[in-house]
């Protein structure tokens, strides 16, 4: 099996973090993976995005031109890549700052209050930790919960992994929802 | 646990390099491989080598000059205008036969073009670059992995041959983390009996780059060098096939590009259309015995490059006169379609 995901956000919502964070933890579990960002002419408060792949089998292309899953957690992010979704396909948006509905009728779509979850649970920024709680819980198959531990623990730097505590926390929180399809 | 660390392959190319016994980078930062001197910058000082970030692409590449001259294991980094730009010191450092590696992340062209992965510097790595009749060895690998086991080749094939090795990726490939097991350091680095290291109780080494006296020196160095390039054509070319056994059609295709054939191949394969993948890993020299080969046993060939279409002269002349080759291409930094590539190859059947 390959699943092909597309994070996507403003710049500073960590999207490429969140990606990254679902590579090592899918890697821990001995799945393919691979993650290339959006690059460049980013910057906060712009829209960034990366492409990650994950398989039980080896990697043909890091590419993703047609998402089977898409996280987006603002609005030009749903407009972007919601017309490129594989039919069948995994939407998850995040209604703190998408006020309008997905339009399609051929994909499961997910509405998450990350932002709102996040603060509850400590930390008003980790809106991309609850999308990646909710994620596994959707599709457990890309991998464990308890993986994000370990994850976590590699992909953050030294100076930031005083937040780990509150960002596996959030991402609990996020698996915890009652996630129902719309 | 396994012992594999996602790593961004900007990044592995730093490790390999400093994995390779190199202690010495000099470069001029550009998009899209900027991570590399960023890594060099950090990882170097750690362990006792020289990172400096040159005022300017040629200072960078002279800088490379000077440190191999003196037997060091050197790199330099950048992308395809900053390649442009070292094309002098390229050119001098294969005229003075030092070995050194080059790193060309390449992004969009012609001129500043663009920041996206592309594939359009193949005639300038495979054909020299600079002035003069030369060749440097050039490498394309196809993943993260491939990134740093090649860079750790290309110092020892640098070194041994004494030429300059290029390793050619793109900007996809640089951005692109992937898992990587870290390749084993290199213990006992070369010997270097012709590098300038002060000639205190024995005769000079010379290294030059010009050649003026008497009339036939600069002819008799350049068949000096031909012949060094003819072993390397004899003994170095790398290649890589996959479902080739039994295949009706033949897609040629190297870096990113080839992992995107990858994928259309798995498609065309679930339709049961036989076709298989041949990925020329060193591109200078050019797997040519190895292409004709493969092409006897095929009815066609499609050529996918990010770029207009450059390698596919190099398979037309090897693999032409044996069947016919067809090209699909996208130059700009964009990246060819599965779906075009699969619609192409059914188009043959």
């Amino acid at each position: 099996m390959t699943k092909e995901l597309i994070f996507a956000g403003f710049g500073g919502q960590g999207v490429i973090l969140a990606g990254k964070i679902l590579c090592i933890a899918a890697m821990k579990e001995d799945k393919c993976v691979s993650h290339i960002p959006s690059y460049g002419a980013e910057m906060r408060g712009g829209t960034a995005n990366c492409s990650v792949v994950v398989a039980d089998e080896e990697i043909a292309s890091p590419v993703v031109e047609h998402p089977d899953i898409c996280i987006v957690l603002n609005k030009p992010s749903l407009d972007k890549f919601e017309p490129r979704m594989k039919e069948g396909g995994i939407l998850i948006y995040n209604t703190s700052l998408i006020e309008n509905k997905p339009k399609r009728t051929d994909i499961k779509v997910y509405g998450i209050d990350c932002n709102r979850i996040a603060a509850e649970n400590g930390s008003e920024r980790a809106g991309n930790m609850v999308a990646l709680g909710a994620l596994v819980k959707i599709v457990p198959w890309l991998c464990s919960v308890d993986s994000f531990e370990f994850a976590l623990d590699q992909a953050i730097s030294a100076r930031n992994k005083k937040f780990n505590e509150v960002n596996l926390k959030v991402i609990k929180a996020g698996y915890d929802l009652p996630l129902n399809a719309q | 646990m396994s012992e594999k660390i996602l790593m961004k392959g900007n990044e592995a190319i730093g490790e390999a390099a400093i994995l390779a016994g190199c202690r010495h980078y000099f470069a001029y930062p550009i998009t899209p491989q900027n991570e590399i001197p960023a890594y060099m910058a950090k990882r170097l000082p750690e362990v006792g080598g020289t990172f400096l970030q040159a005022e300017s692409e040629l200072a960078a590449v002279s800088m490379v000059m000077g440190a191999s001259a003196g037997g060091a294991r050197v790199m330099t980094s950048s992308s395809s205008p900053g390649i442009s730009l070292k094309q002098e010191g390229i050119s001098y450092m294969s005229g003075a036969q030092l070995p050194a590696v080059i790193v060309n992340m390449m992004r969009g062209g012609p001129g500043l073009g663009n920041i996206a992965g592309a594939q359009g510097d193949y005639f300038q790595a495979t054909r020299g670059g600079g002035n003069g009749d030369y060749h440097v060895l050039v490498i394309a690998p196809g993943n993260v992995q491939e990134l740093a086991d090649y860079t750790i080749k290309a110092f020892d094939l640098a070194d041994k041959y004494r030429i300059v090795c290029m390793i050619l990726g793109d900007g996809y490939l640089g951005q692109m983390s992937e898992p990587l097991i870290l390749p084993k350091a290199v213990e006992n680095l070369p010997a270097k009996d012709w590098a300038l290291t002060g000639a205190k109780g024995r005769e000079p080494h010379i290294i030059a780059s010009l050649r003026l006296n008497p009339d036939n020196y600069l002819e008799k160095h350049v068949y000096d060098l031909y012949e060094n390039y003819k072993k390397i054509e004899e003994n170095e070319v790398i290649y890589d096939t996959q479902n080739l056994d039994d295949a009706d059609y033949m897609i040629v295709a190297y870096g990113t590009a080839s992992r995107i054939c990858k994928k259309a191949i798995r498609m065309l394969r679930a339709e049961g259309i036989k076709v298989g993948l041949f990925r020329p890993v060193t591109l200078w020299p050019f797997p040519k015995k190895e292409i004709a080969e493969a092409a006897k046993k095929v009815k066609k060939i499609l050529t996918v490059e990010m770029s207009m279409g450059q390698m596919v002269q190099d398979v037309q002349i090897n693999a032409g006169k044996f069947c016919d080759v067809d090209f699909l291409g996208r130059p700009g930094g964009m990246l060819p379609e599965v779906e075009k590539i699969v619609q192409r190859v059914k188009s043959y059947v």
